[in-house]
Order: structure tokens, then sequence, then C-alpha cells
């Protein structure tokens, strides 16, 4: 039978039976939109996270001290006072897969203007800060090398602070604030970044030139940490190895012993985090997955009521001519009509359920074409799977015992 | 005259569990071209496998069947639904039109199993048959709005459109009225006016004196077998019969 007739009869078996076909279909689409929608917001969890890590800065590979020990006490976490200014420099001149590098200093206290003030932090880094941690001056301008070399007392505001010190939408720049004490000339405001991954509000902090923050403010002679960009994502792992060998080296680090310093990459991060996002996907995928099972197994359930229902038609099929095979065909095509078309249906309602999820919650959802055609390949499978048995059972009927069904 | 149908010391025997039924115990039966045939006989006397087995559904246990030439017990299932495709016209008593489905997409229906049938041509031979069977005024009609003695028509239809060497009709007025069924015998001896060959089974008498012989059946074999004397025109007898109101 060619394929033309073999569709039409399909076609019009199902049609004799819209609601029914519907239902079945319904499992398919039901399974099949939540296995689009639940992968949609997997992806699309998994790319937020990404965007937010990549958004700390620009293939940012991080240096912070080691942990002090002493006396076998580990003293937690980047409590050594081991980097220098100086290991700036030398990472700058030794490693070519480091674009841009800058030290940071921080401290917390009280800004204060008039008759305001605001608990926030003062960030002291040079001039490489804005493109490593990829930051905008909103108005005003970043402090210069001069104003950097010369320690000035000149700052760059986030918006909280803007806010909360001068009230909303007032231009800062060109006033005069206190920071514990040491008056901070405003010379610009930071674009806003809002909240990170962890919740932290990025816009909470004063940005001041590293040398008046480490030696005005905090009065020390280490930095706490050193924020590099490497020249792109593929070369973080690169520029941390040479990070590492430079500043081992400036550390006159021997080669058995340990580094007093930790570094970290983004991609690292972005992994860790990644992964998370991975089972988070996998784990929604799997549910929606046995939904999907579910319909088939619905579609199978019709598909043998079908057969039985229809024996007298299988048995005349065979009667004025129909094979074996032909009726194998004809029920298998109305199984997999049903789950195709349910699929493509499902698709449609799955991309639009993830739309609408994605603007109710603002969330960013990535519908991937792989799912889609995931999707429309699993169906077509389960089609011919959970349509292989009924057909099978339709095709070895005896023409004669099935004619005389009642 | 040629031979249609040529049956040959033909045996069936069923296996119910341990007791073998035997179904036909060695018939002997020849339907030559343009004959009217009507089988007749009690139940469980072997006319039903009779009609099964000369339908090709089912296969004899031993003997010989030769229909249109071709002898039938070498051949697949595969094979077997060809032939029955290609020269058999089947007509049953309950009709076994596909429901929801119209009269003309019924009467396609054996051609949808026939690939060297183009759907131009499968609709112009379903309507001509449609035609002959005078229901071309209901081709878009479908079973739920025919009367049974219309839906039988459709099956007739059915039965012609792929122009078979044999028409065989199960018990196909066993379902219908008096008036009704001799229409319907009035409509196969009119196709076999025109050269139909048909081979009914019945088990009333007067509608078995529509045909040109009976086969009288008992326990597996034939009983007797006769040219139809007083053969009954179904159109003149419809005439005597008042038209129901």
């Amino acid at each position: 039978m060619s394929i033309k007739n073999l569709l039409k009869i399909a076609m019009n078996a199902l049609l004799r039976n819209k609601l029914r076909a519907f239902l079945t279909m319904l499992g398919i689409i039901i399974g099949v939109a939540s296995v689009i929608a639940m992968l949609g917001i997997g992806q699309g969890s998994k790319l937020s996270i990404q965007q937010q890590i990549a958004g700390m800065g620009l293939n940012l590979v991080t240096v912070v001290p080691g942990s002090q020990q002493r006396g076998g006490v580990q003293f937690g976490a980047s409590t050594m006072q081991s980097l220098k200014e100086s290991d700036v420099a030398a990472i700058l001149s030794d490693c070519p897969a480091v674009l841009a590098a800058t030290p940071e200093v921080r401290g917390n206290g009280q800004a204060v203007f008039g008759a305001l003030n605001w608990p926030t932090s003062l960030y002291g880094e040079n001039e490489s800060y804005l493109q490593i941690r990829e930051r905008t001056v909103e108005s005003g301008r970043m402090f210069t090398y001069q104003e950097l070399n010369g320690a000035a007392k000149v700052c760059l505001l986030g918006k909280t602070v803007v806010k909360n010190l001068f009230g909303e939408g007032a231009d800062p720049v060109g006033q005069v604030i206190r920071f514990k004490k040491i008056p901070f000339q405003v010379i610009g405001v930071l674009g806003s970044k809002g909240l990170n991954t962890f919740g932290q509000d990025q816009d909470d902090l004063i940005l001041a030139p590293f040398t008046t923050v480490q030696k005005r403010v905090l009065a020390i002679t280490w930095v706490q940490s050193i924020y590099t960009s490497a020249v792109d994502s593929k070369s973080t792992d690169a520029a941390q190895t040479q990070i590492e060998e430079t500043v081992r080296r400036v550390h006159k680090i021997r080669a058995s012993d340990q580094n007093d310093f930790t570094i970290r990459n983004q991609t690292e991060l972005l992994s860790t985090f990644s992964s998370v996002s991975d089972i988070l996907t996998v784990l929604l995928g799997a549910i929606a997955g046995i939904s999907l099972l579910v319909g088939g197994i619905g579609i199978m359930n019709i598909m043998y009521v079908s057969v039985t229902e229809r024996t007298r038609e299988i048995g005349l099929r065979m009667a004025i001519g129909g094979k074996g095979f032909d009726i194998l065909l004809q029920f298998l095509t109305e199984s997999i009509l049903l789950s195709i078309t349910g699929g493509v249906i499902g698709i449609l309602l799955g991309i639009a359920a993830s739309k609408i999820i994605g603007s109710a919650m603002s969330w960013p959802i990535v519908v991937l074409p792989s799912s889609e055609i995931l999707s429309f390949a699993v169906c077509t499978v389960i089609g011919i799977f959970f349509g292989w048995y009924p057909a099978r059972k339709a095709a070895s009927l005896d023409p004669i015992d099935a004619l005389r069904y009642e | 005259m040629k031979k249609l149908i040529e049956i040959v010391k033909l045996k069936k025997d069923y296996f119910v569990g341990e007791v073998t039924v035997h179904a036909l115990r060695g018939v002997d039966m020849v339907v030559n071209e343009g004959e009217f045939v009507a089988i007749m006989g009690a139940s469980g006397s072997g006319k039903s496998t009779m009609l099964n087995i000369i339908g090709c559904l089912d296969k004899p246990t031993s003997g010989e069947y030769i229909l249109d030439g071709i002898g039938i017990s070498a051949l697949s299932r595969n094979e077997l639904s060809s032939l029955r495709n290609r020269k058999l016209g089947f007509v049953f008593q309950t009709y076994n039109l596909l429901p929801r489905t119209n009269a003309l997409d019924n009467v396609e229906l054996p051609l949808m199993y026939n690939s060297s049938v183009k759907s131009k041509e499968r609709r112009e031979r379903a309507l001509a048959a449609l035609e002959s069977v005078g229901l071309s005024d209901r081709i878009h009609h479908k079973p739920n709005q025919l009367s049974g003695g219309q839906q039988q028509r459709v099956a007739i239809a059915r039965s012609l459109v792929n122009d078979p060497v044999v028409i065989l009709a199960d018990e196909a007025t066993g379902n219908l009225d008096t008036r009704t069924s001799y229409e319907i015998m009035a409509l196969f001896q009119e196709l076999n006016r025109k050269g139909k060959t048909i081979v009914f089974v019945t088990h009333e008498t007067d509608i078995a004196r529509c045909a040109t012989r009976n086969v009288i059946f008992k326990d597996g074999v034939i009983l007797r077998e006769y040219e139809v004397k007083d053969r009954i025109n179904a159109i003149e007898m419809l005439a005597s019969i008042p038209e129901a109101d």
C-alpha cells in the first residue's frame, strides 16, 4: 500500500474518534510540553548563573593570600599578608596570558555626607578595575594614573551609596563625602550592576585609588587580593599557571613548599555552578520524561482498545485484500500520527509555557533547538514502540475469527 | 463453459482441543462462469466452512481448490490476500461497513489495497459501482444515515469495485426484512444477468430459489445439488409483496 493511502486510512480512522484521539495525544502533549519547559528552565538557570559569574569580571583570575598557619593551627583562608603590590607588577610584566591586573584592598566603614550616613565598603583598586570587573562610569570620570600615584582622595560611588547619601537621582559629582573621617571628593558614579549570584548588592561600594585606601585609610603594606583578566576566555587556565609561577618566584617559594596564596579562575566557579544546574536540568528533564513515558503508555492502551474494538474492521480489511503487514502499518501509522501530532503541539505549548514562565518569573528561559529535535525524535520512537504490540496483535488476527467477532 | 471454481475431494478438519471436527468430509464442486449458486444447509453442515475456503480465507486440510485457474493450496497468506483483493468480492450478513465513513470511501476500500489503481481511477470505479447498485445519490452518506438495505447495497458496491471473478455472499439477506431481501436478490440477479458469477450462502429456501443452481450441504458433504427449475424472479416477487407503509 502506498504511503499516501496509508496516511489517508490512518487519518480517517483517527478522525472517526476525534475526542479519543485528542485525549490520547494529551498525554504526549503534556509530556513533551513539560520536557521542553523543564529543559528550558534548567538551561535558563544555567545561563543565568553563567552570565552572573561572567559578570563578575572579564575572564577573571583571582589571587588571594593563603591561609596562615602558626604552630600547626590554620587560621582560615586569606589570612596571610603575603601579597604585595609588587606582585601585581610582576604578573603584568611576566605573564603574557594576563591582559590586566589590579591589586585590591577593602575596608568597611560608615560613609557620611552632611546629615546622612551609610555603612558600606571602600575598595581600593587601580585604573584597570573598570575593565577587569566589567563596570562602567555612569557620570563623572574614573580616577587618573596621576591620582593613583599621588594617593589622591577621590572616589567613585556605587548607585546604592548615592541613593542613601544623596537621595534618589541626585548627582553627587563634585561633592565631598567622608569615610572613616577622611574626606573624599566624589568624581564619578559607577553604572549599576544589581545583585550578584550570591545576593550581594554590587552597587553598594565606594571605589577609590588603591594607594589612597591602602596607605591613608587602612594603613597596611599588603594587598588583600589581586584581580587579573586573561587575554581571552580560553587562556584563563594558562593565565592561572603563569601567575602561579610568577608569584612563587617573586615570593621565593622553594619547589618543595606550598603556595602562600591561592588562585581561582572563573572557569572553575563556572563549572561548579554549571554542574549544579546540569543536575537540576537532568532532574527536571527526568520528571518530565516520566510524564512523556506515561503518555506513551496511554497511546499503547488506546491502541489496544482500538484494535479490540475494530476487530471486525480488521477482519474486513483482511478479507478484501489487506495483508498482515498492511494492517500492522496502518495501526503503527495511527500511533505514530498520534504521537507526532501530540509532539508537535507539545513542543509549541512547551515553548509558549517557557516564555510565560520566563516572563512571569523574570528568568531567562532557553529553549534549545536540540531539545525540540530530541522531543520530536522521542515522540516518533514512542509512537513506534508503544504502537508496535497493538499493531502486531491486529496483524496477527485470523480474518475469519475477526469477521465473526462480536 | 469456463470453470471458475473447481473443488476436488476437499476436506477440512478443525482441531478443538483434543477433538477433531470434520467440517468438510470430501466435497467435489464446480462453479462455472455466469452461474448463480446458492449453498444451503443447516447450521453445522459445513456451508460456512465451504464459503471461507472458496473465499480463500481458509485453506483446506486436503483436496484441491482451483480458483480461476490458480491452485490455492501452495499460496502463502500474503498471496491469498492479493488473490482475494483481485479475484473475489465479499458481501456479509452484517454488511461490515466502516463506521462514520461515507459510502464512497467504503466502496473505495478494496482498491486502497491495490497499488496499481491510482486515486483518480479509484474514485471513478467506486462511483460506477455505487451507480450500478442504484446509490448514486447517497455517496456521501455514512452507514448510520442509510437503511439496512442501502447499507447492503453499499457492501455489494464494495464487492464489485475490484471487478471480481466471483462474488461471495454470506447470508447477505439474513438481517433484512422480506421485501428488502428481494430487493437485494433483484440486484444480485441483475448483476448475474450482466455476467457476474455469484456464490450465495443462505438458509432461506425462497431466497435460494432466486439462484440458478442450489447446492445442499449436510454433515460436511454435498447432500444434493440441482438446477433451479421454478426460479424466482425477484423483481416480479417484489411486485407481489405489498410495500411497507
